[in-house]
């Protein structure tokens, strides 16, 4: 039995916990696993492939695991930045949920893939990571494995799109969004969008075109990316969840660097630091205000 | 048809105003009782405070047609509600760098602190956004995805 299995089992049997949501075999992988038997603990597991942020099902939101009782929740360290995220903006209390935080040394992409972790397997926000060891967790198990094999390219990237000209940035957008189907399936992933009615949802008025359009699907995106400045844990569900394959990671990544580089705030793990939207400095710059 | 240049030539910008309530509107109201000309493009939009615009309120602007949107309000330390104009400050400091960033031209939006006292400047502030737009042209790129078919 692993230290992760051995701890659940402690926690389910001596019913500290309800539940223990972690990840276990799939038939395509590693997939979310609700543990309710201490004798079934052992199912758990945690590799490369646990690539799912398990923190998305703390949120208010997922009313269907409330009669589970309290849970214990595994994460890595950039699903720890979710849960703080949870836990700063009072969607969760830290009392109510047994964080077991893993070591992680990169996850794939692709969950169901049973590649070796490569630079071209890797998920993308891994390499450079700083969350390997979770910061903000009641146990900490395994051992730190090697760091994340690759560069990180992503600030390349948004560096290249920032050089080029509005027109071409905006020829690349709309070639992207125009594949949106408007599954909502980012929105649904994501432990960070716990509206409990969505904007994009309402009627009267509508604000957001709901049917797949250029014109729609534009207000969407715009909207979901601003509405993750500050919130953004970067776990990469979104464009993971995306059938599109929409590159929403760069809009998530391009307004934490605004978020960074404006407000000096970086998310973190401590659910302590206040969310920069929603509070302000007066010394904020405003050179953009005439 | 008209050729490119007529076309620039007979183009009036269609510009949005999302002004505060006991600000901007009230600089407004004061550049037209003291006779101030200015360009009539802009439509304004009375909010009770620059707080209480949604980013969104743009994105429906230029949605619905809009050329230009102008987004002003109390200057920094007026605020009728104290703080509304700073949360408005750190909202649209991310949309404008966010609109920028999916290829929207900077000059199309226009962010702006104009006090009750401050008519002239609101007729500047008018003048020089619509000129901005005029310049750049009808914005037909954002028109151009309501025919489309994703």
């Amino acid at each position: 039995m692993t230290q992760l299995q051995e701890l659940a089992r402690t926690l389910l049997s001596e019913a500290a916990v309800g539940v223990v949501i972690g990840w276990e075999e799939g038939p395509r992988g590693a997939r979310p696993a609700f543990v309710t038997d201490p004798a079934r603990a052992d199912r758990l597991i945690f590799d490369r492939r646990c690539t799912a942020n398990l923190a998305t099902y703390l949120s208010p939101r997922r009313t269907h695991l409330a009669p589970l009782g309290k849970a214990a929740v595994v994460v890595k360290g950039c699903d720890a930045r979710a849960v703080a995220g949870l836990i700063r903006e009072t969607q969760i209390r830290r009392e109510d949920v047994v964080l077991i935080g893993v070591r992680c040394g990169g996850v794939l992409a692709d969950p169901a893939s049973t590649a070796p972790l490569t630079a071209d397997t890797v998920a993308d926000r891994c390499p450079g990571c700083q969350a390997r060891e979770p910061g903000l967790a009641d146990h900490v198990v395994g051992d730190l494995p090697p760091a994340p094999p690759g560069e990180a390219t992503r600030d390349a990237l948004i560096a290249r799109l920032d050089a080029s000209s509005p027109s071409e940035r905006w020829a690349f957008w709309m070639r992207e969004f125009s594949r949106c189907v408007r599954c909502n399936a980012c929105r649904e992933v994501c432990p960070m969008c716990f509206c409990e009615r969505c904007v994009a949802d309402k009627t009267q008025p509508q604000w957001l075109e709901s049917s797949p359009h250029p014109r729609g699907n534009l207000a969407w995106h715009l909207t979901r990316a601003l509405h993750q400045a500050g919130r953004c844990a970067d776990c990469g569900e979104c464009a993971r969840a995306c059938p599109a394959g929409i590159p929403l990671g760069l809009l998530n990544r391009k307004i934490a660097q605004i978020v960074a580089e404006r407000f000096d705030y970086r998310t973190g793990d401590d659910p302590s630091v206040p969310a920069p939207i929603g509070t302000y400095s007066l010394s904020d710059r405003q050179e953009f205000i005439l | 048809m008209p050729t490119p240049a007529e076309r620039t030539l007979a183009f009036e910008p269609r510009m949005s105003a999302f002004v505060c309530n006991w600000c901007t509107y009230t600089g407004a109201d004061l550049a037209g009782t003291s006779r101030l000309q200015m360009a009539p493009n802009v439509r304004i939009i009375r909010l009770p405070c620059t707080g209480r615009i949604d980013p969104l309120f743009v994105i429906k602007a230029f949605e619905r047609g809009a050329d230009g949107v102008i987004v002003s309000g109390c200057h920094p330390a007026d605020c009728h509600y104290t703080s509304g104009n700073y949360h408005a400050r750190r909202r649209f400091a991310v949309f404008k760098e966010l609109v920028e960033f999916v290829g929207v031209a900077p000059e199309r939006l226009t962010f702006s602190w104009v006090s009750a006292s401050e008519g002239q400047k609101w007729r500047d502030v008018v003048n020089d956004a619509t000129a901005r737009v005029r310049r750049l042209g009808p914005f037909d790129a954002y028109r151009a995805l309501a025919g489309r078919r994703g």
